[in-house]
């Protein structure tokens, strides 16, 4: 069988400073589920907007051929128009606007008089929605819906288009495993149906389990496309091509030596902002210095919220518990405090949570650290720029200057934005709440090599502090979370230990 | 400034050598660069240009300089705060009622009570800063839009000017607290038809940023950054130097320097470096530009926000004792609708609506800009109902024009 329903041929997308996609070629044969994998930053998301006309012809090189017919897409109309709906990793569901109108947004069933026909809008709502799966009432608004059931929504949304070339940008990123699976199921029975999809992700057990084939991009380039059809294609098959050397290095050997404790958490109790419930019940956790301690737990099972709590109390109410830093008591109560007592915590939503977007990459770098770089109250602008030039360097932060905006960075690019920003504050302990939610789980070369020139910068430095904080993340699974930032001296001899609480 | 290149490789002890040679010099680069940034002040240059040659030539007379210096000094005061405000992401409706306010308590204490100048100007200020901390306790601690509460702030405080005044104007000032608006230094070193002592200032001032400016490339060359080239930059110096001092040739011709225009210029210089280089000022756009992200870096997001409304009541004080001096005198309709030309003036000047950006110098020219069309229009005997229109179009335009060249620069990438 041999049907391809697109071929993009020879993709190049250039952008000031920075070529993101090197003739790139992508093959997707018709009714197939094929994913695209590869790194942080090497171009998936870029490939994806090209396709889809956010990119409009004329703004890179090569050719795009959907069903046989050469296509330029001036916009997203002009993709969808074809059948092609592509469906982001951040939901663009309007809250307040019910489920069937989220729906039909901008192809609304009308009625007589250029009226709004709402019998046949929640007719329809309700057909597509249970073709989705999804037992929800069409008028009910979409933010009382969980994360997972509002993907269905986007699902249904572009069923409703009559898509056949559906693009999913990481659509499990932020489920839970029900909610991931019953995902994987729909997109199976989509299959089904005859639709192509084309699906981002970075969990490959669920590459390995649903797609047809795979297509690993490293760099901005195409490295492979795997046939998975004929089973055997493990997920060290797939890393293998993604990071570009064997899985033996894949997961660096971690040699080091715990010291002594750094911090101590004791009967952390945090209650729900508005709701009357415990959302973190008593617990207790320390961590030693050159320590990675990863910290499992479903969604909900509180991990973000105790990491915010400790962080000078930026989440929740009746916070009760004790805190010490190298065995003092300290008091963290507000931002500034616990960053004064080297507590840093890199956000997992780095756009609402971690970045300026529209500040330029320098003042994002510095913003947690405006206090070393001034004196009496005044920045000392040119010492700023310099240790900006130095993160970007050592992080290896593609952007042609860190006089731009971050928001014009890649995902990857940002969350070194905000891992720079952190290790600038010279932390003892540094939280990493889902530092590879938007990465791939696999660390790459890159990050390592920056990680190392951290480690080796904060040794030359005058701290009296260690030359490497500990490294203390919230992750889903201890096995996913590689510290993006763990400098070699963090590595740890035993697997991360798992802490875990009630929740 | 900064050009596209690499920045010159340079040690720090040949800095001062780098100085006369780094850079690049390729002005097509710098312009298209800077296109966006400068854009404003090229809108500036256009519009003076034409409204000096429709009033052939009136508009830059000596006379009419320090006409439109005096004129819309205090619209200028208020600009600076409110820009301010304006990139924290508010916004202050109060500050016409405020500029009433502070001119009244003034003018009650001088001229009902007989208090010496420098007491009304002490009051003033002090009213001031007290309806900036009301407004910056209910923005900040409580959590309320800044639009309703000064919106809450507009109807309160003119309804107090009001009861202060017992609805009646007062005038005239004593001749001392006039000076502040319509007085002026000269004199002080001869005169020979013209006044040496204003262009004595301009010259100092003028070699001072010439100084100040080098010492900035300097550094900025030890710390190896881009710089532009260093004919284009003594161009651009001596460009300065030569408005200054053109501006400053005209005040000499006309009646000296402005006291307002004194602390106009000491307003400027002092809050832009305020809000380029201090901590407090990036703390500012930090919370514009991302509040969340800003709040967990560990900006005291709710003490930023307080002063940001106390320091706009106190420049509003500044503004009403320069108006009420002008005016010599307090009227219960003072200020009406200022807050609208000082808001206008920080979005001409580029600051967005969002918050996170804008700059003080941009808010001045945006100010400048509709402070020229207006003397403009008026010198051309423009009636007041066609000015109005003209001057809806430009902010129209002019934030028009900015979220297209912005929309422009979000393309490329």
């Amino acid at each position: 069988m041999d049907d391809a329903i697109l071929e993009m041929r020879g993709i190049t997308k250039r952008f000031p400073g920075v070529t993101a996609l090197e003739d790139v070629s992508l093959t997707v044969q018709r009714g197939q589920i094929h994913a695209i994998c590869g790194e942080n930053g090497a171009g998936k998301s870029t490939l994806m907007k090209v396709l889809s006309g956010v990119y409009p012809a004329g703004g890179y090189d090569g050719e795009i051929v959907f069903d046989g017919r050469p296509v330029h897409f001036g916009g997203i109309r002009d993709s969808e128009a074809v059948g092609i709906v592509i469906i982001h990793q951040e939901l663009a569901l309007v809250p307040y606007l019910s489920i069937a109108e989220n729906i039909f947004l901008g192809n609304e069933r009308r009625g007589r008089g250029g009226l709004i026909d709402w019998n046949r809008t929640n007719a329809d709502a309700a057909t597509l929605l249970a073709s989705v799966g999804l037992d929800e009432n069409p008028v009910s608004p979409v933010i009382q819906l969980g994360v997972g059931k509002q993907q269905l929504v986007e699902i249904a949304k572009a069923l409703s288009k009559e898509v056949r070339l559906l693009i999913l940008d990481e659509p499990t990123a932020a489920l839970n495993d029900v909610d991931s699976a019953h995902l994987l199921d729909l997109l199976r029975r989509l299959r089904g149906q005859g639709i192509t999809c084309i699906m981002i992700s970075h969990k490959l057990n669920e590459i390995t389990a649903i797609a047809d084939s795979t297509t690993v991009i490293r760099d901005g380039r195409t490295v492979e496309t795997i046939d998975m059809r004929a089973g055997g294609v493990t997920q060290d098959r797939i890393i293998r091509g993604m990071v570009g050397r064997d899985l033996d290095s894949f997961y660096p050997d971690r040699v080091s030596t715990p010291g002594e404790e750094v911090l101590r958490i004791e009967d952390w109790t945090v209650w729900h902002p508005v709701q009357s419930r415990k959302v973190v019940d008593g617990a207790s956790l320390n961590v030693r210095a050159g320590e990675v301690v990863g910290i499992a737990g479903l969604m909900g099972a509180g991990r973000t919220e105790l990491a915010m709590s400790v962080f000078g109390r930026s989440y929740g109410r009746d916070i009760s518990g004790r805190l010490y830093m190298r065995g003092r008591p300290v008091r963290a109560r507000t931002v500034a405090e616990a960053i004064d007592n080297g507590i840093a915590y890199a956000t997992e939503d780095r756009k609402r949570y971690g970045l300026n977007l529209i500040a330029d990459v320098r003042a994002n770098v510095s913003a947690a650290a405006l206090g070393r770089l001034s004196r009496a109250g005044w920045v000392n602008g040119n010492e700023e720029i310099k240790v900006a030039e130095q993160s970007r360097q050592e992080m290896n932060i593609k952007t042609p200057s860190v006089m731009d905006p971050v928001g014009t960075l890649s995902g990857g690019n940002q969350q070194k934005v905000v891992l720079s920003k952190w290790l600038l504050t010279d932390p003892d302990v540094l939280i990493l709440d889902e530092p590879t939610r938007a990465s791939t789980s696999a660390p790459s070369t890159r990050s390592t090599r920056s990680s190392t020139a951290w480690s080796r910068r904060a040794r030359r430095s005058s701290s009296s502090r260690p030359s490497c904080p500990s490294c203390w993340a919230c992750a889903t699974g201890s096995t996913r979370y590689r510290p993006g930032g763990s400098p070699a001296s963090c590595r740890s001899t035993r697997p991360p230990r798992k802490t875990s609480w009630r929740s | 400034m900064t050009s596209t290149k690499p920045p010159p490789l340079a040690s720090p002890a040949s800095a001062p050598a780098a100085a006369l040679h780094g850079g690049t010099s390729d002005p097509r680069t710098l312009i298209l660069r800077n296109l966006r940034q400068s854009g404003i002040y090229i809108a500036f240059v256009v519009i003076v240009a034409l409204f000096a040659f429709l009033t052939d030539g009136v508009l830059l007379s000596p006379g009419n300089i320090t006409n439109i210096v005096l004129q819309y000094s205090y619209i200028l005061v208020l600009a600076i705060g409110m820009v301010i405000v304006i990139i924290a992401g508010h916004i202050d409706l109060s500050v016409g009622s405020v500029v009433a306010l502070t001119g009244a308590v003034s003018a009650v204490l001088v001229i009902q009570q007989g208090f010496p100048w420098w007491i009304g100007v002490a009051a003033a200020l002090a009213v001031g800063v007290a309806v900036g901390a009301w407004h910056g306790f209910w923005v900040a601690y409580v959590g309320m839009p800044a639009f309703i509460v000064t919106l809450a702030g507009m109807l309160l405080f003119r309804g107090l000017t009001l009861q202060v005044l017992d609805n009646i104007s007062l005038s005239p000032f004593p001749s001392e607290y006039q000076k502040v608006a319509s007085g002026f230094l000269n004199g002080l070193l001869g005169g020979q038809g013209y006044d040496a002592f204003t262009l004595f200032i301009a010259a100092f001032a003028v070699i001072g940023y010439a100084i100040s400016v080098f010492r900035t490339r300097l550094a900025r060359i030890r710390y190896q950054q881009s710089v532009e080239s260093f004919p284009l930059f003594v161009t651009r110096v001596l460009l300065v130097g030569a408005v200054v001092m053109y501006f400053a040739w005209q005040l000499a011709n006309a009646r000296g320097l402005p006291i307002v225009l004194i602390i106009l210029a000491v307003l400027v210089i002092a809050y832009g470096l305020m809000t380029r280089s201090t901590v407090f000022g990036r703390q500012i756009y930090a919370i514009g530009g991302n509040l969340s992200a800003a709040t967990l870096s560990g900006v005291k997001v709710r003490k930023v926000n307080f002063w940001i409304f106390v320091n706009m009541g106190l420049l509003a004080g500044v503004a009403g004792v320069i108006y009420s001096s002008r005016s010599n005198g307090a009227q219960p309709a003072a200020g009406n609708m200022f807050e609208l030309d000082a808001i206008a003036a920080a979005f001409i000047g580029g600051a967005a609506v969002a918050g996170g950006v804008g700059t003080v110098v941009g808010a001045m020219v945006g100010g400048l800009i509709m402070a020229v069309m207006s003397n403009g229009m008026q010198l051309m005997g423009i009636d007041q109902s066609t000015q109005s229109v003209v001057k809806g179009l430009v902010l129209l335009l002019a934030v028009a024009f900015d979220i297209y060249n912005k929309r422009r620069a979000g393309a490329t990438r």
